[in-house]
């Protein structure tokens, strides 16, 4: 079981209270994760990576076991601690007011 | 009783006010989709429960929103967006070629005959159309393939499609306006599309004397009795066509400035139009500090200013190009909202205003309802 957390605002889109738990088949990758991310929450394609290039959105990073991993290869597998369910996948807007 | 449901769009979320038809006891509901852009709430004429609403953010994208209850449940539809084919480039602010790039949808037109149609305009500038209430979008390429492109430009707000206007007695014709490329015309239900800038000048930013396109259209209305009849709320100057869009001239007259963004019409009188003057390009805040609604009861070049309840002293908020909108009770009521969170609202055509709310976060959008 893999652990995502999401920004509020796009918990408030999906309307998910806490992490995300998802079951996500073959390889534990950024890409696969978030396939299965949008495949549970289809209003959130588009919200984290473009819809049409499936690059990260600018505003948006990702983060786990206290790394950034915002500019790492999609298709890199995740850490294990991320893979065995230790550690949450984040989702990250970048900080800003306003 | 009738009453009316006024929508509002606001930088931190939208805004639902309703009141019975008297309009002195108002229901404020919201935030919805509290901490995003919203754009624009706009209501189906067919099925006044369907609203949609623009939701947009730099971090997170666009959103659209749907609510078949008046806005008391909303379902995320759909977000796609994309270019029909290659989109090529047009101006930027220096004149090099810039790739077209999505960001948000300003404008949402749903349909004058069907719930599930409903049309969409973008920056980058683009129109899109939905015929299955906001589920799946295409873009509408005809606009774009005029040719025009490469040659509009973004105004301060972005290159953005933010008027759509659609003929109530011809469902053919349709009208879009973009800032800054100007106004187009589609006489054949938006698969063709010509300029509609003969009479424009922008001779401070252009330097032809009648470009086709360049200009920095701010707003665009008509009465529905009189399609042929258009008000324009320009960057400057507030212009008049009495030819659908064929030609344009100036109506601004006595007013203290032709600044500006939105325009609006009188439910039941075609000739009478509302404007707010803004001070200038550079000073986007009233004359004076004084917040003046003109009216002008002969379609233009006399204009009155209407103050009474409007604040007239330290007043530098603005008012953006789609936060007017009228009702269509008997006794005509006017809306706007501000910058500074204010939505104003008047029961008499003008002459007196109260404001409904106060401290909304900066108005985007203001549209009206008026329910049976």
């Amino acid at each position: 079981m893999i652990r995502v957390v999401l920004p509020a605002h796009l918990r408030n889109l999906a309307r998910i209270d806490g992490e995300v738990h998802l079951d996500v088949d073959g390889q534990i990758t950024q890409r696969s994760v978030l396939d299965a991310l949008e495949a549970h929450y289809p209003m959130l394609q588009g919200c984290i990576r473009d819809a049409a290039t499936q690059q990260r959105r600018a505003f948006v990073r990702f983060f786990a076991c206290q790394e950034d991993l915002s500019h790492e290869s999609p298709d890199a597998v995740l850490p294990d601690a991320v893979v065995d369910g230790r550690e949450p996948y984040l989702v990250v807007g970048a900080m800003a007011g306003g | 009783m009738s009453g009316v449901r006024v929508l509002v769009g606001t930088r931190k979320g939208a805004f639902i006010l309703t009141s019975d038809g008297k309009r002195e006891n108002w229901q404020v509901s919201g935030p919805h989709f509290g901490g995003w852009e919203i754009y624009h709430v706009a209501g189906s004429p067919v099925e006044p429960n369907r609203i949609f609403a623009s939701q947009t953010s730099g971090w997170f994208g666009q959103v659209m929103q749907r609510s078949d209850d008046g806005g008391l449940t909303w379902e995320p539809v759909g977000n796609q967006f994309a270019y029909d084919g290659d989109p090529g480039t047009h101006q930027w602010y220096d004149g090099t070629p810039r790739p077209w790039e999505f960001s948000r949808i300003w404008h949402v037109e749903p349909s004058l005959s069907d719930p599930d149609v409903v049309l969409a305009g973008a920056q980058d500038a683009a129109l899109f159309r939905s015929v299955d209430g906001g589920k799946n979008w295409a873009e509408m390429p005809g606009l774009r393939a005029h040719g025009s492109g490469p040659q509009w430009q973004p105004g301060a707000g972005g290159l953005c499609l933010h008027t759509i206007l659609l003929d109530p007695s011809d469902a053919m014709r349709m009208w879009i306006a973009i800032s800054a490329a100007g106004v187009f015309r589609s006489d054949d239900a938006g698969k063709t599309w010509q300029p509609k800038n003969r009479g424009l000048r922008s001779g401070d930013v252009l330097p032809e004397e009648q470009p086709e396109v360049g200009h920095c259209v701010h707003k665009v209305a008509l009465h529905k009795s009189r399609p042929d009849t258009l008000f324009m709320q320009k960057h400057w100057d507030v212009m008049r066509s009495d030819d659908g869009g064929d030609n344009w001239h100036e109506i601004s007259g006595n007013l203290p400035t032709d600044f500006g963004f939105v325009i609006d019409v009188h439910a039941h009188e075609p000739e009478t139009v509302y404007v707010v003057p803004i001070t200038s390009d550079s000073l986007h805040f009233p004359p004076d500090g004084a917040l003046r609604v003109y009216r002008s009861r002969s379609g233009g070049n006399e204009w009155e200013p209407l103050t009474k309840g409007l604040p007239q002293s330290n007043c530098y908020v603005n008012v953006l190009r789609d936060a007017m909108a009228v009702d269509s009770l008997d006794d005509c009521g006017v809306y706007f909202g501000t910058t500074g969170g204010q939505v104003y609202a008047s029961s008499d055509a003008g002459d007196s205003w109260t404001p409904i709310v106060r401290d909304l976060p900066p108005v985007l959008s203001v549209e009206v309802q008026t329910l049976p």
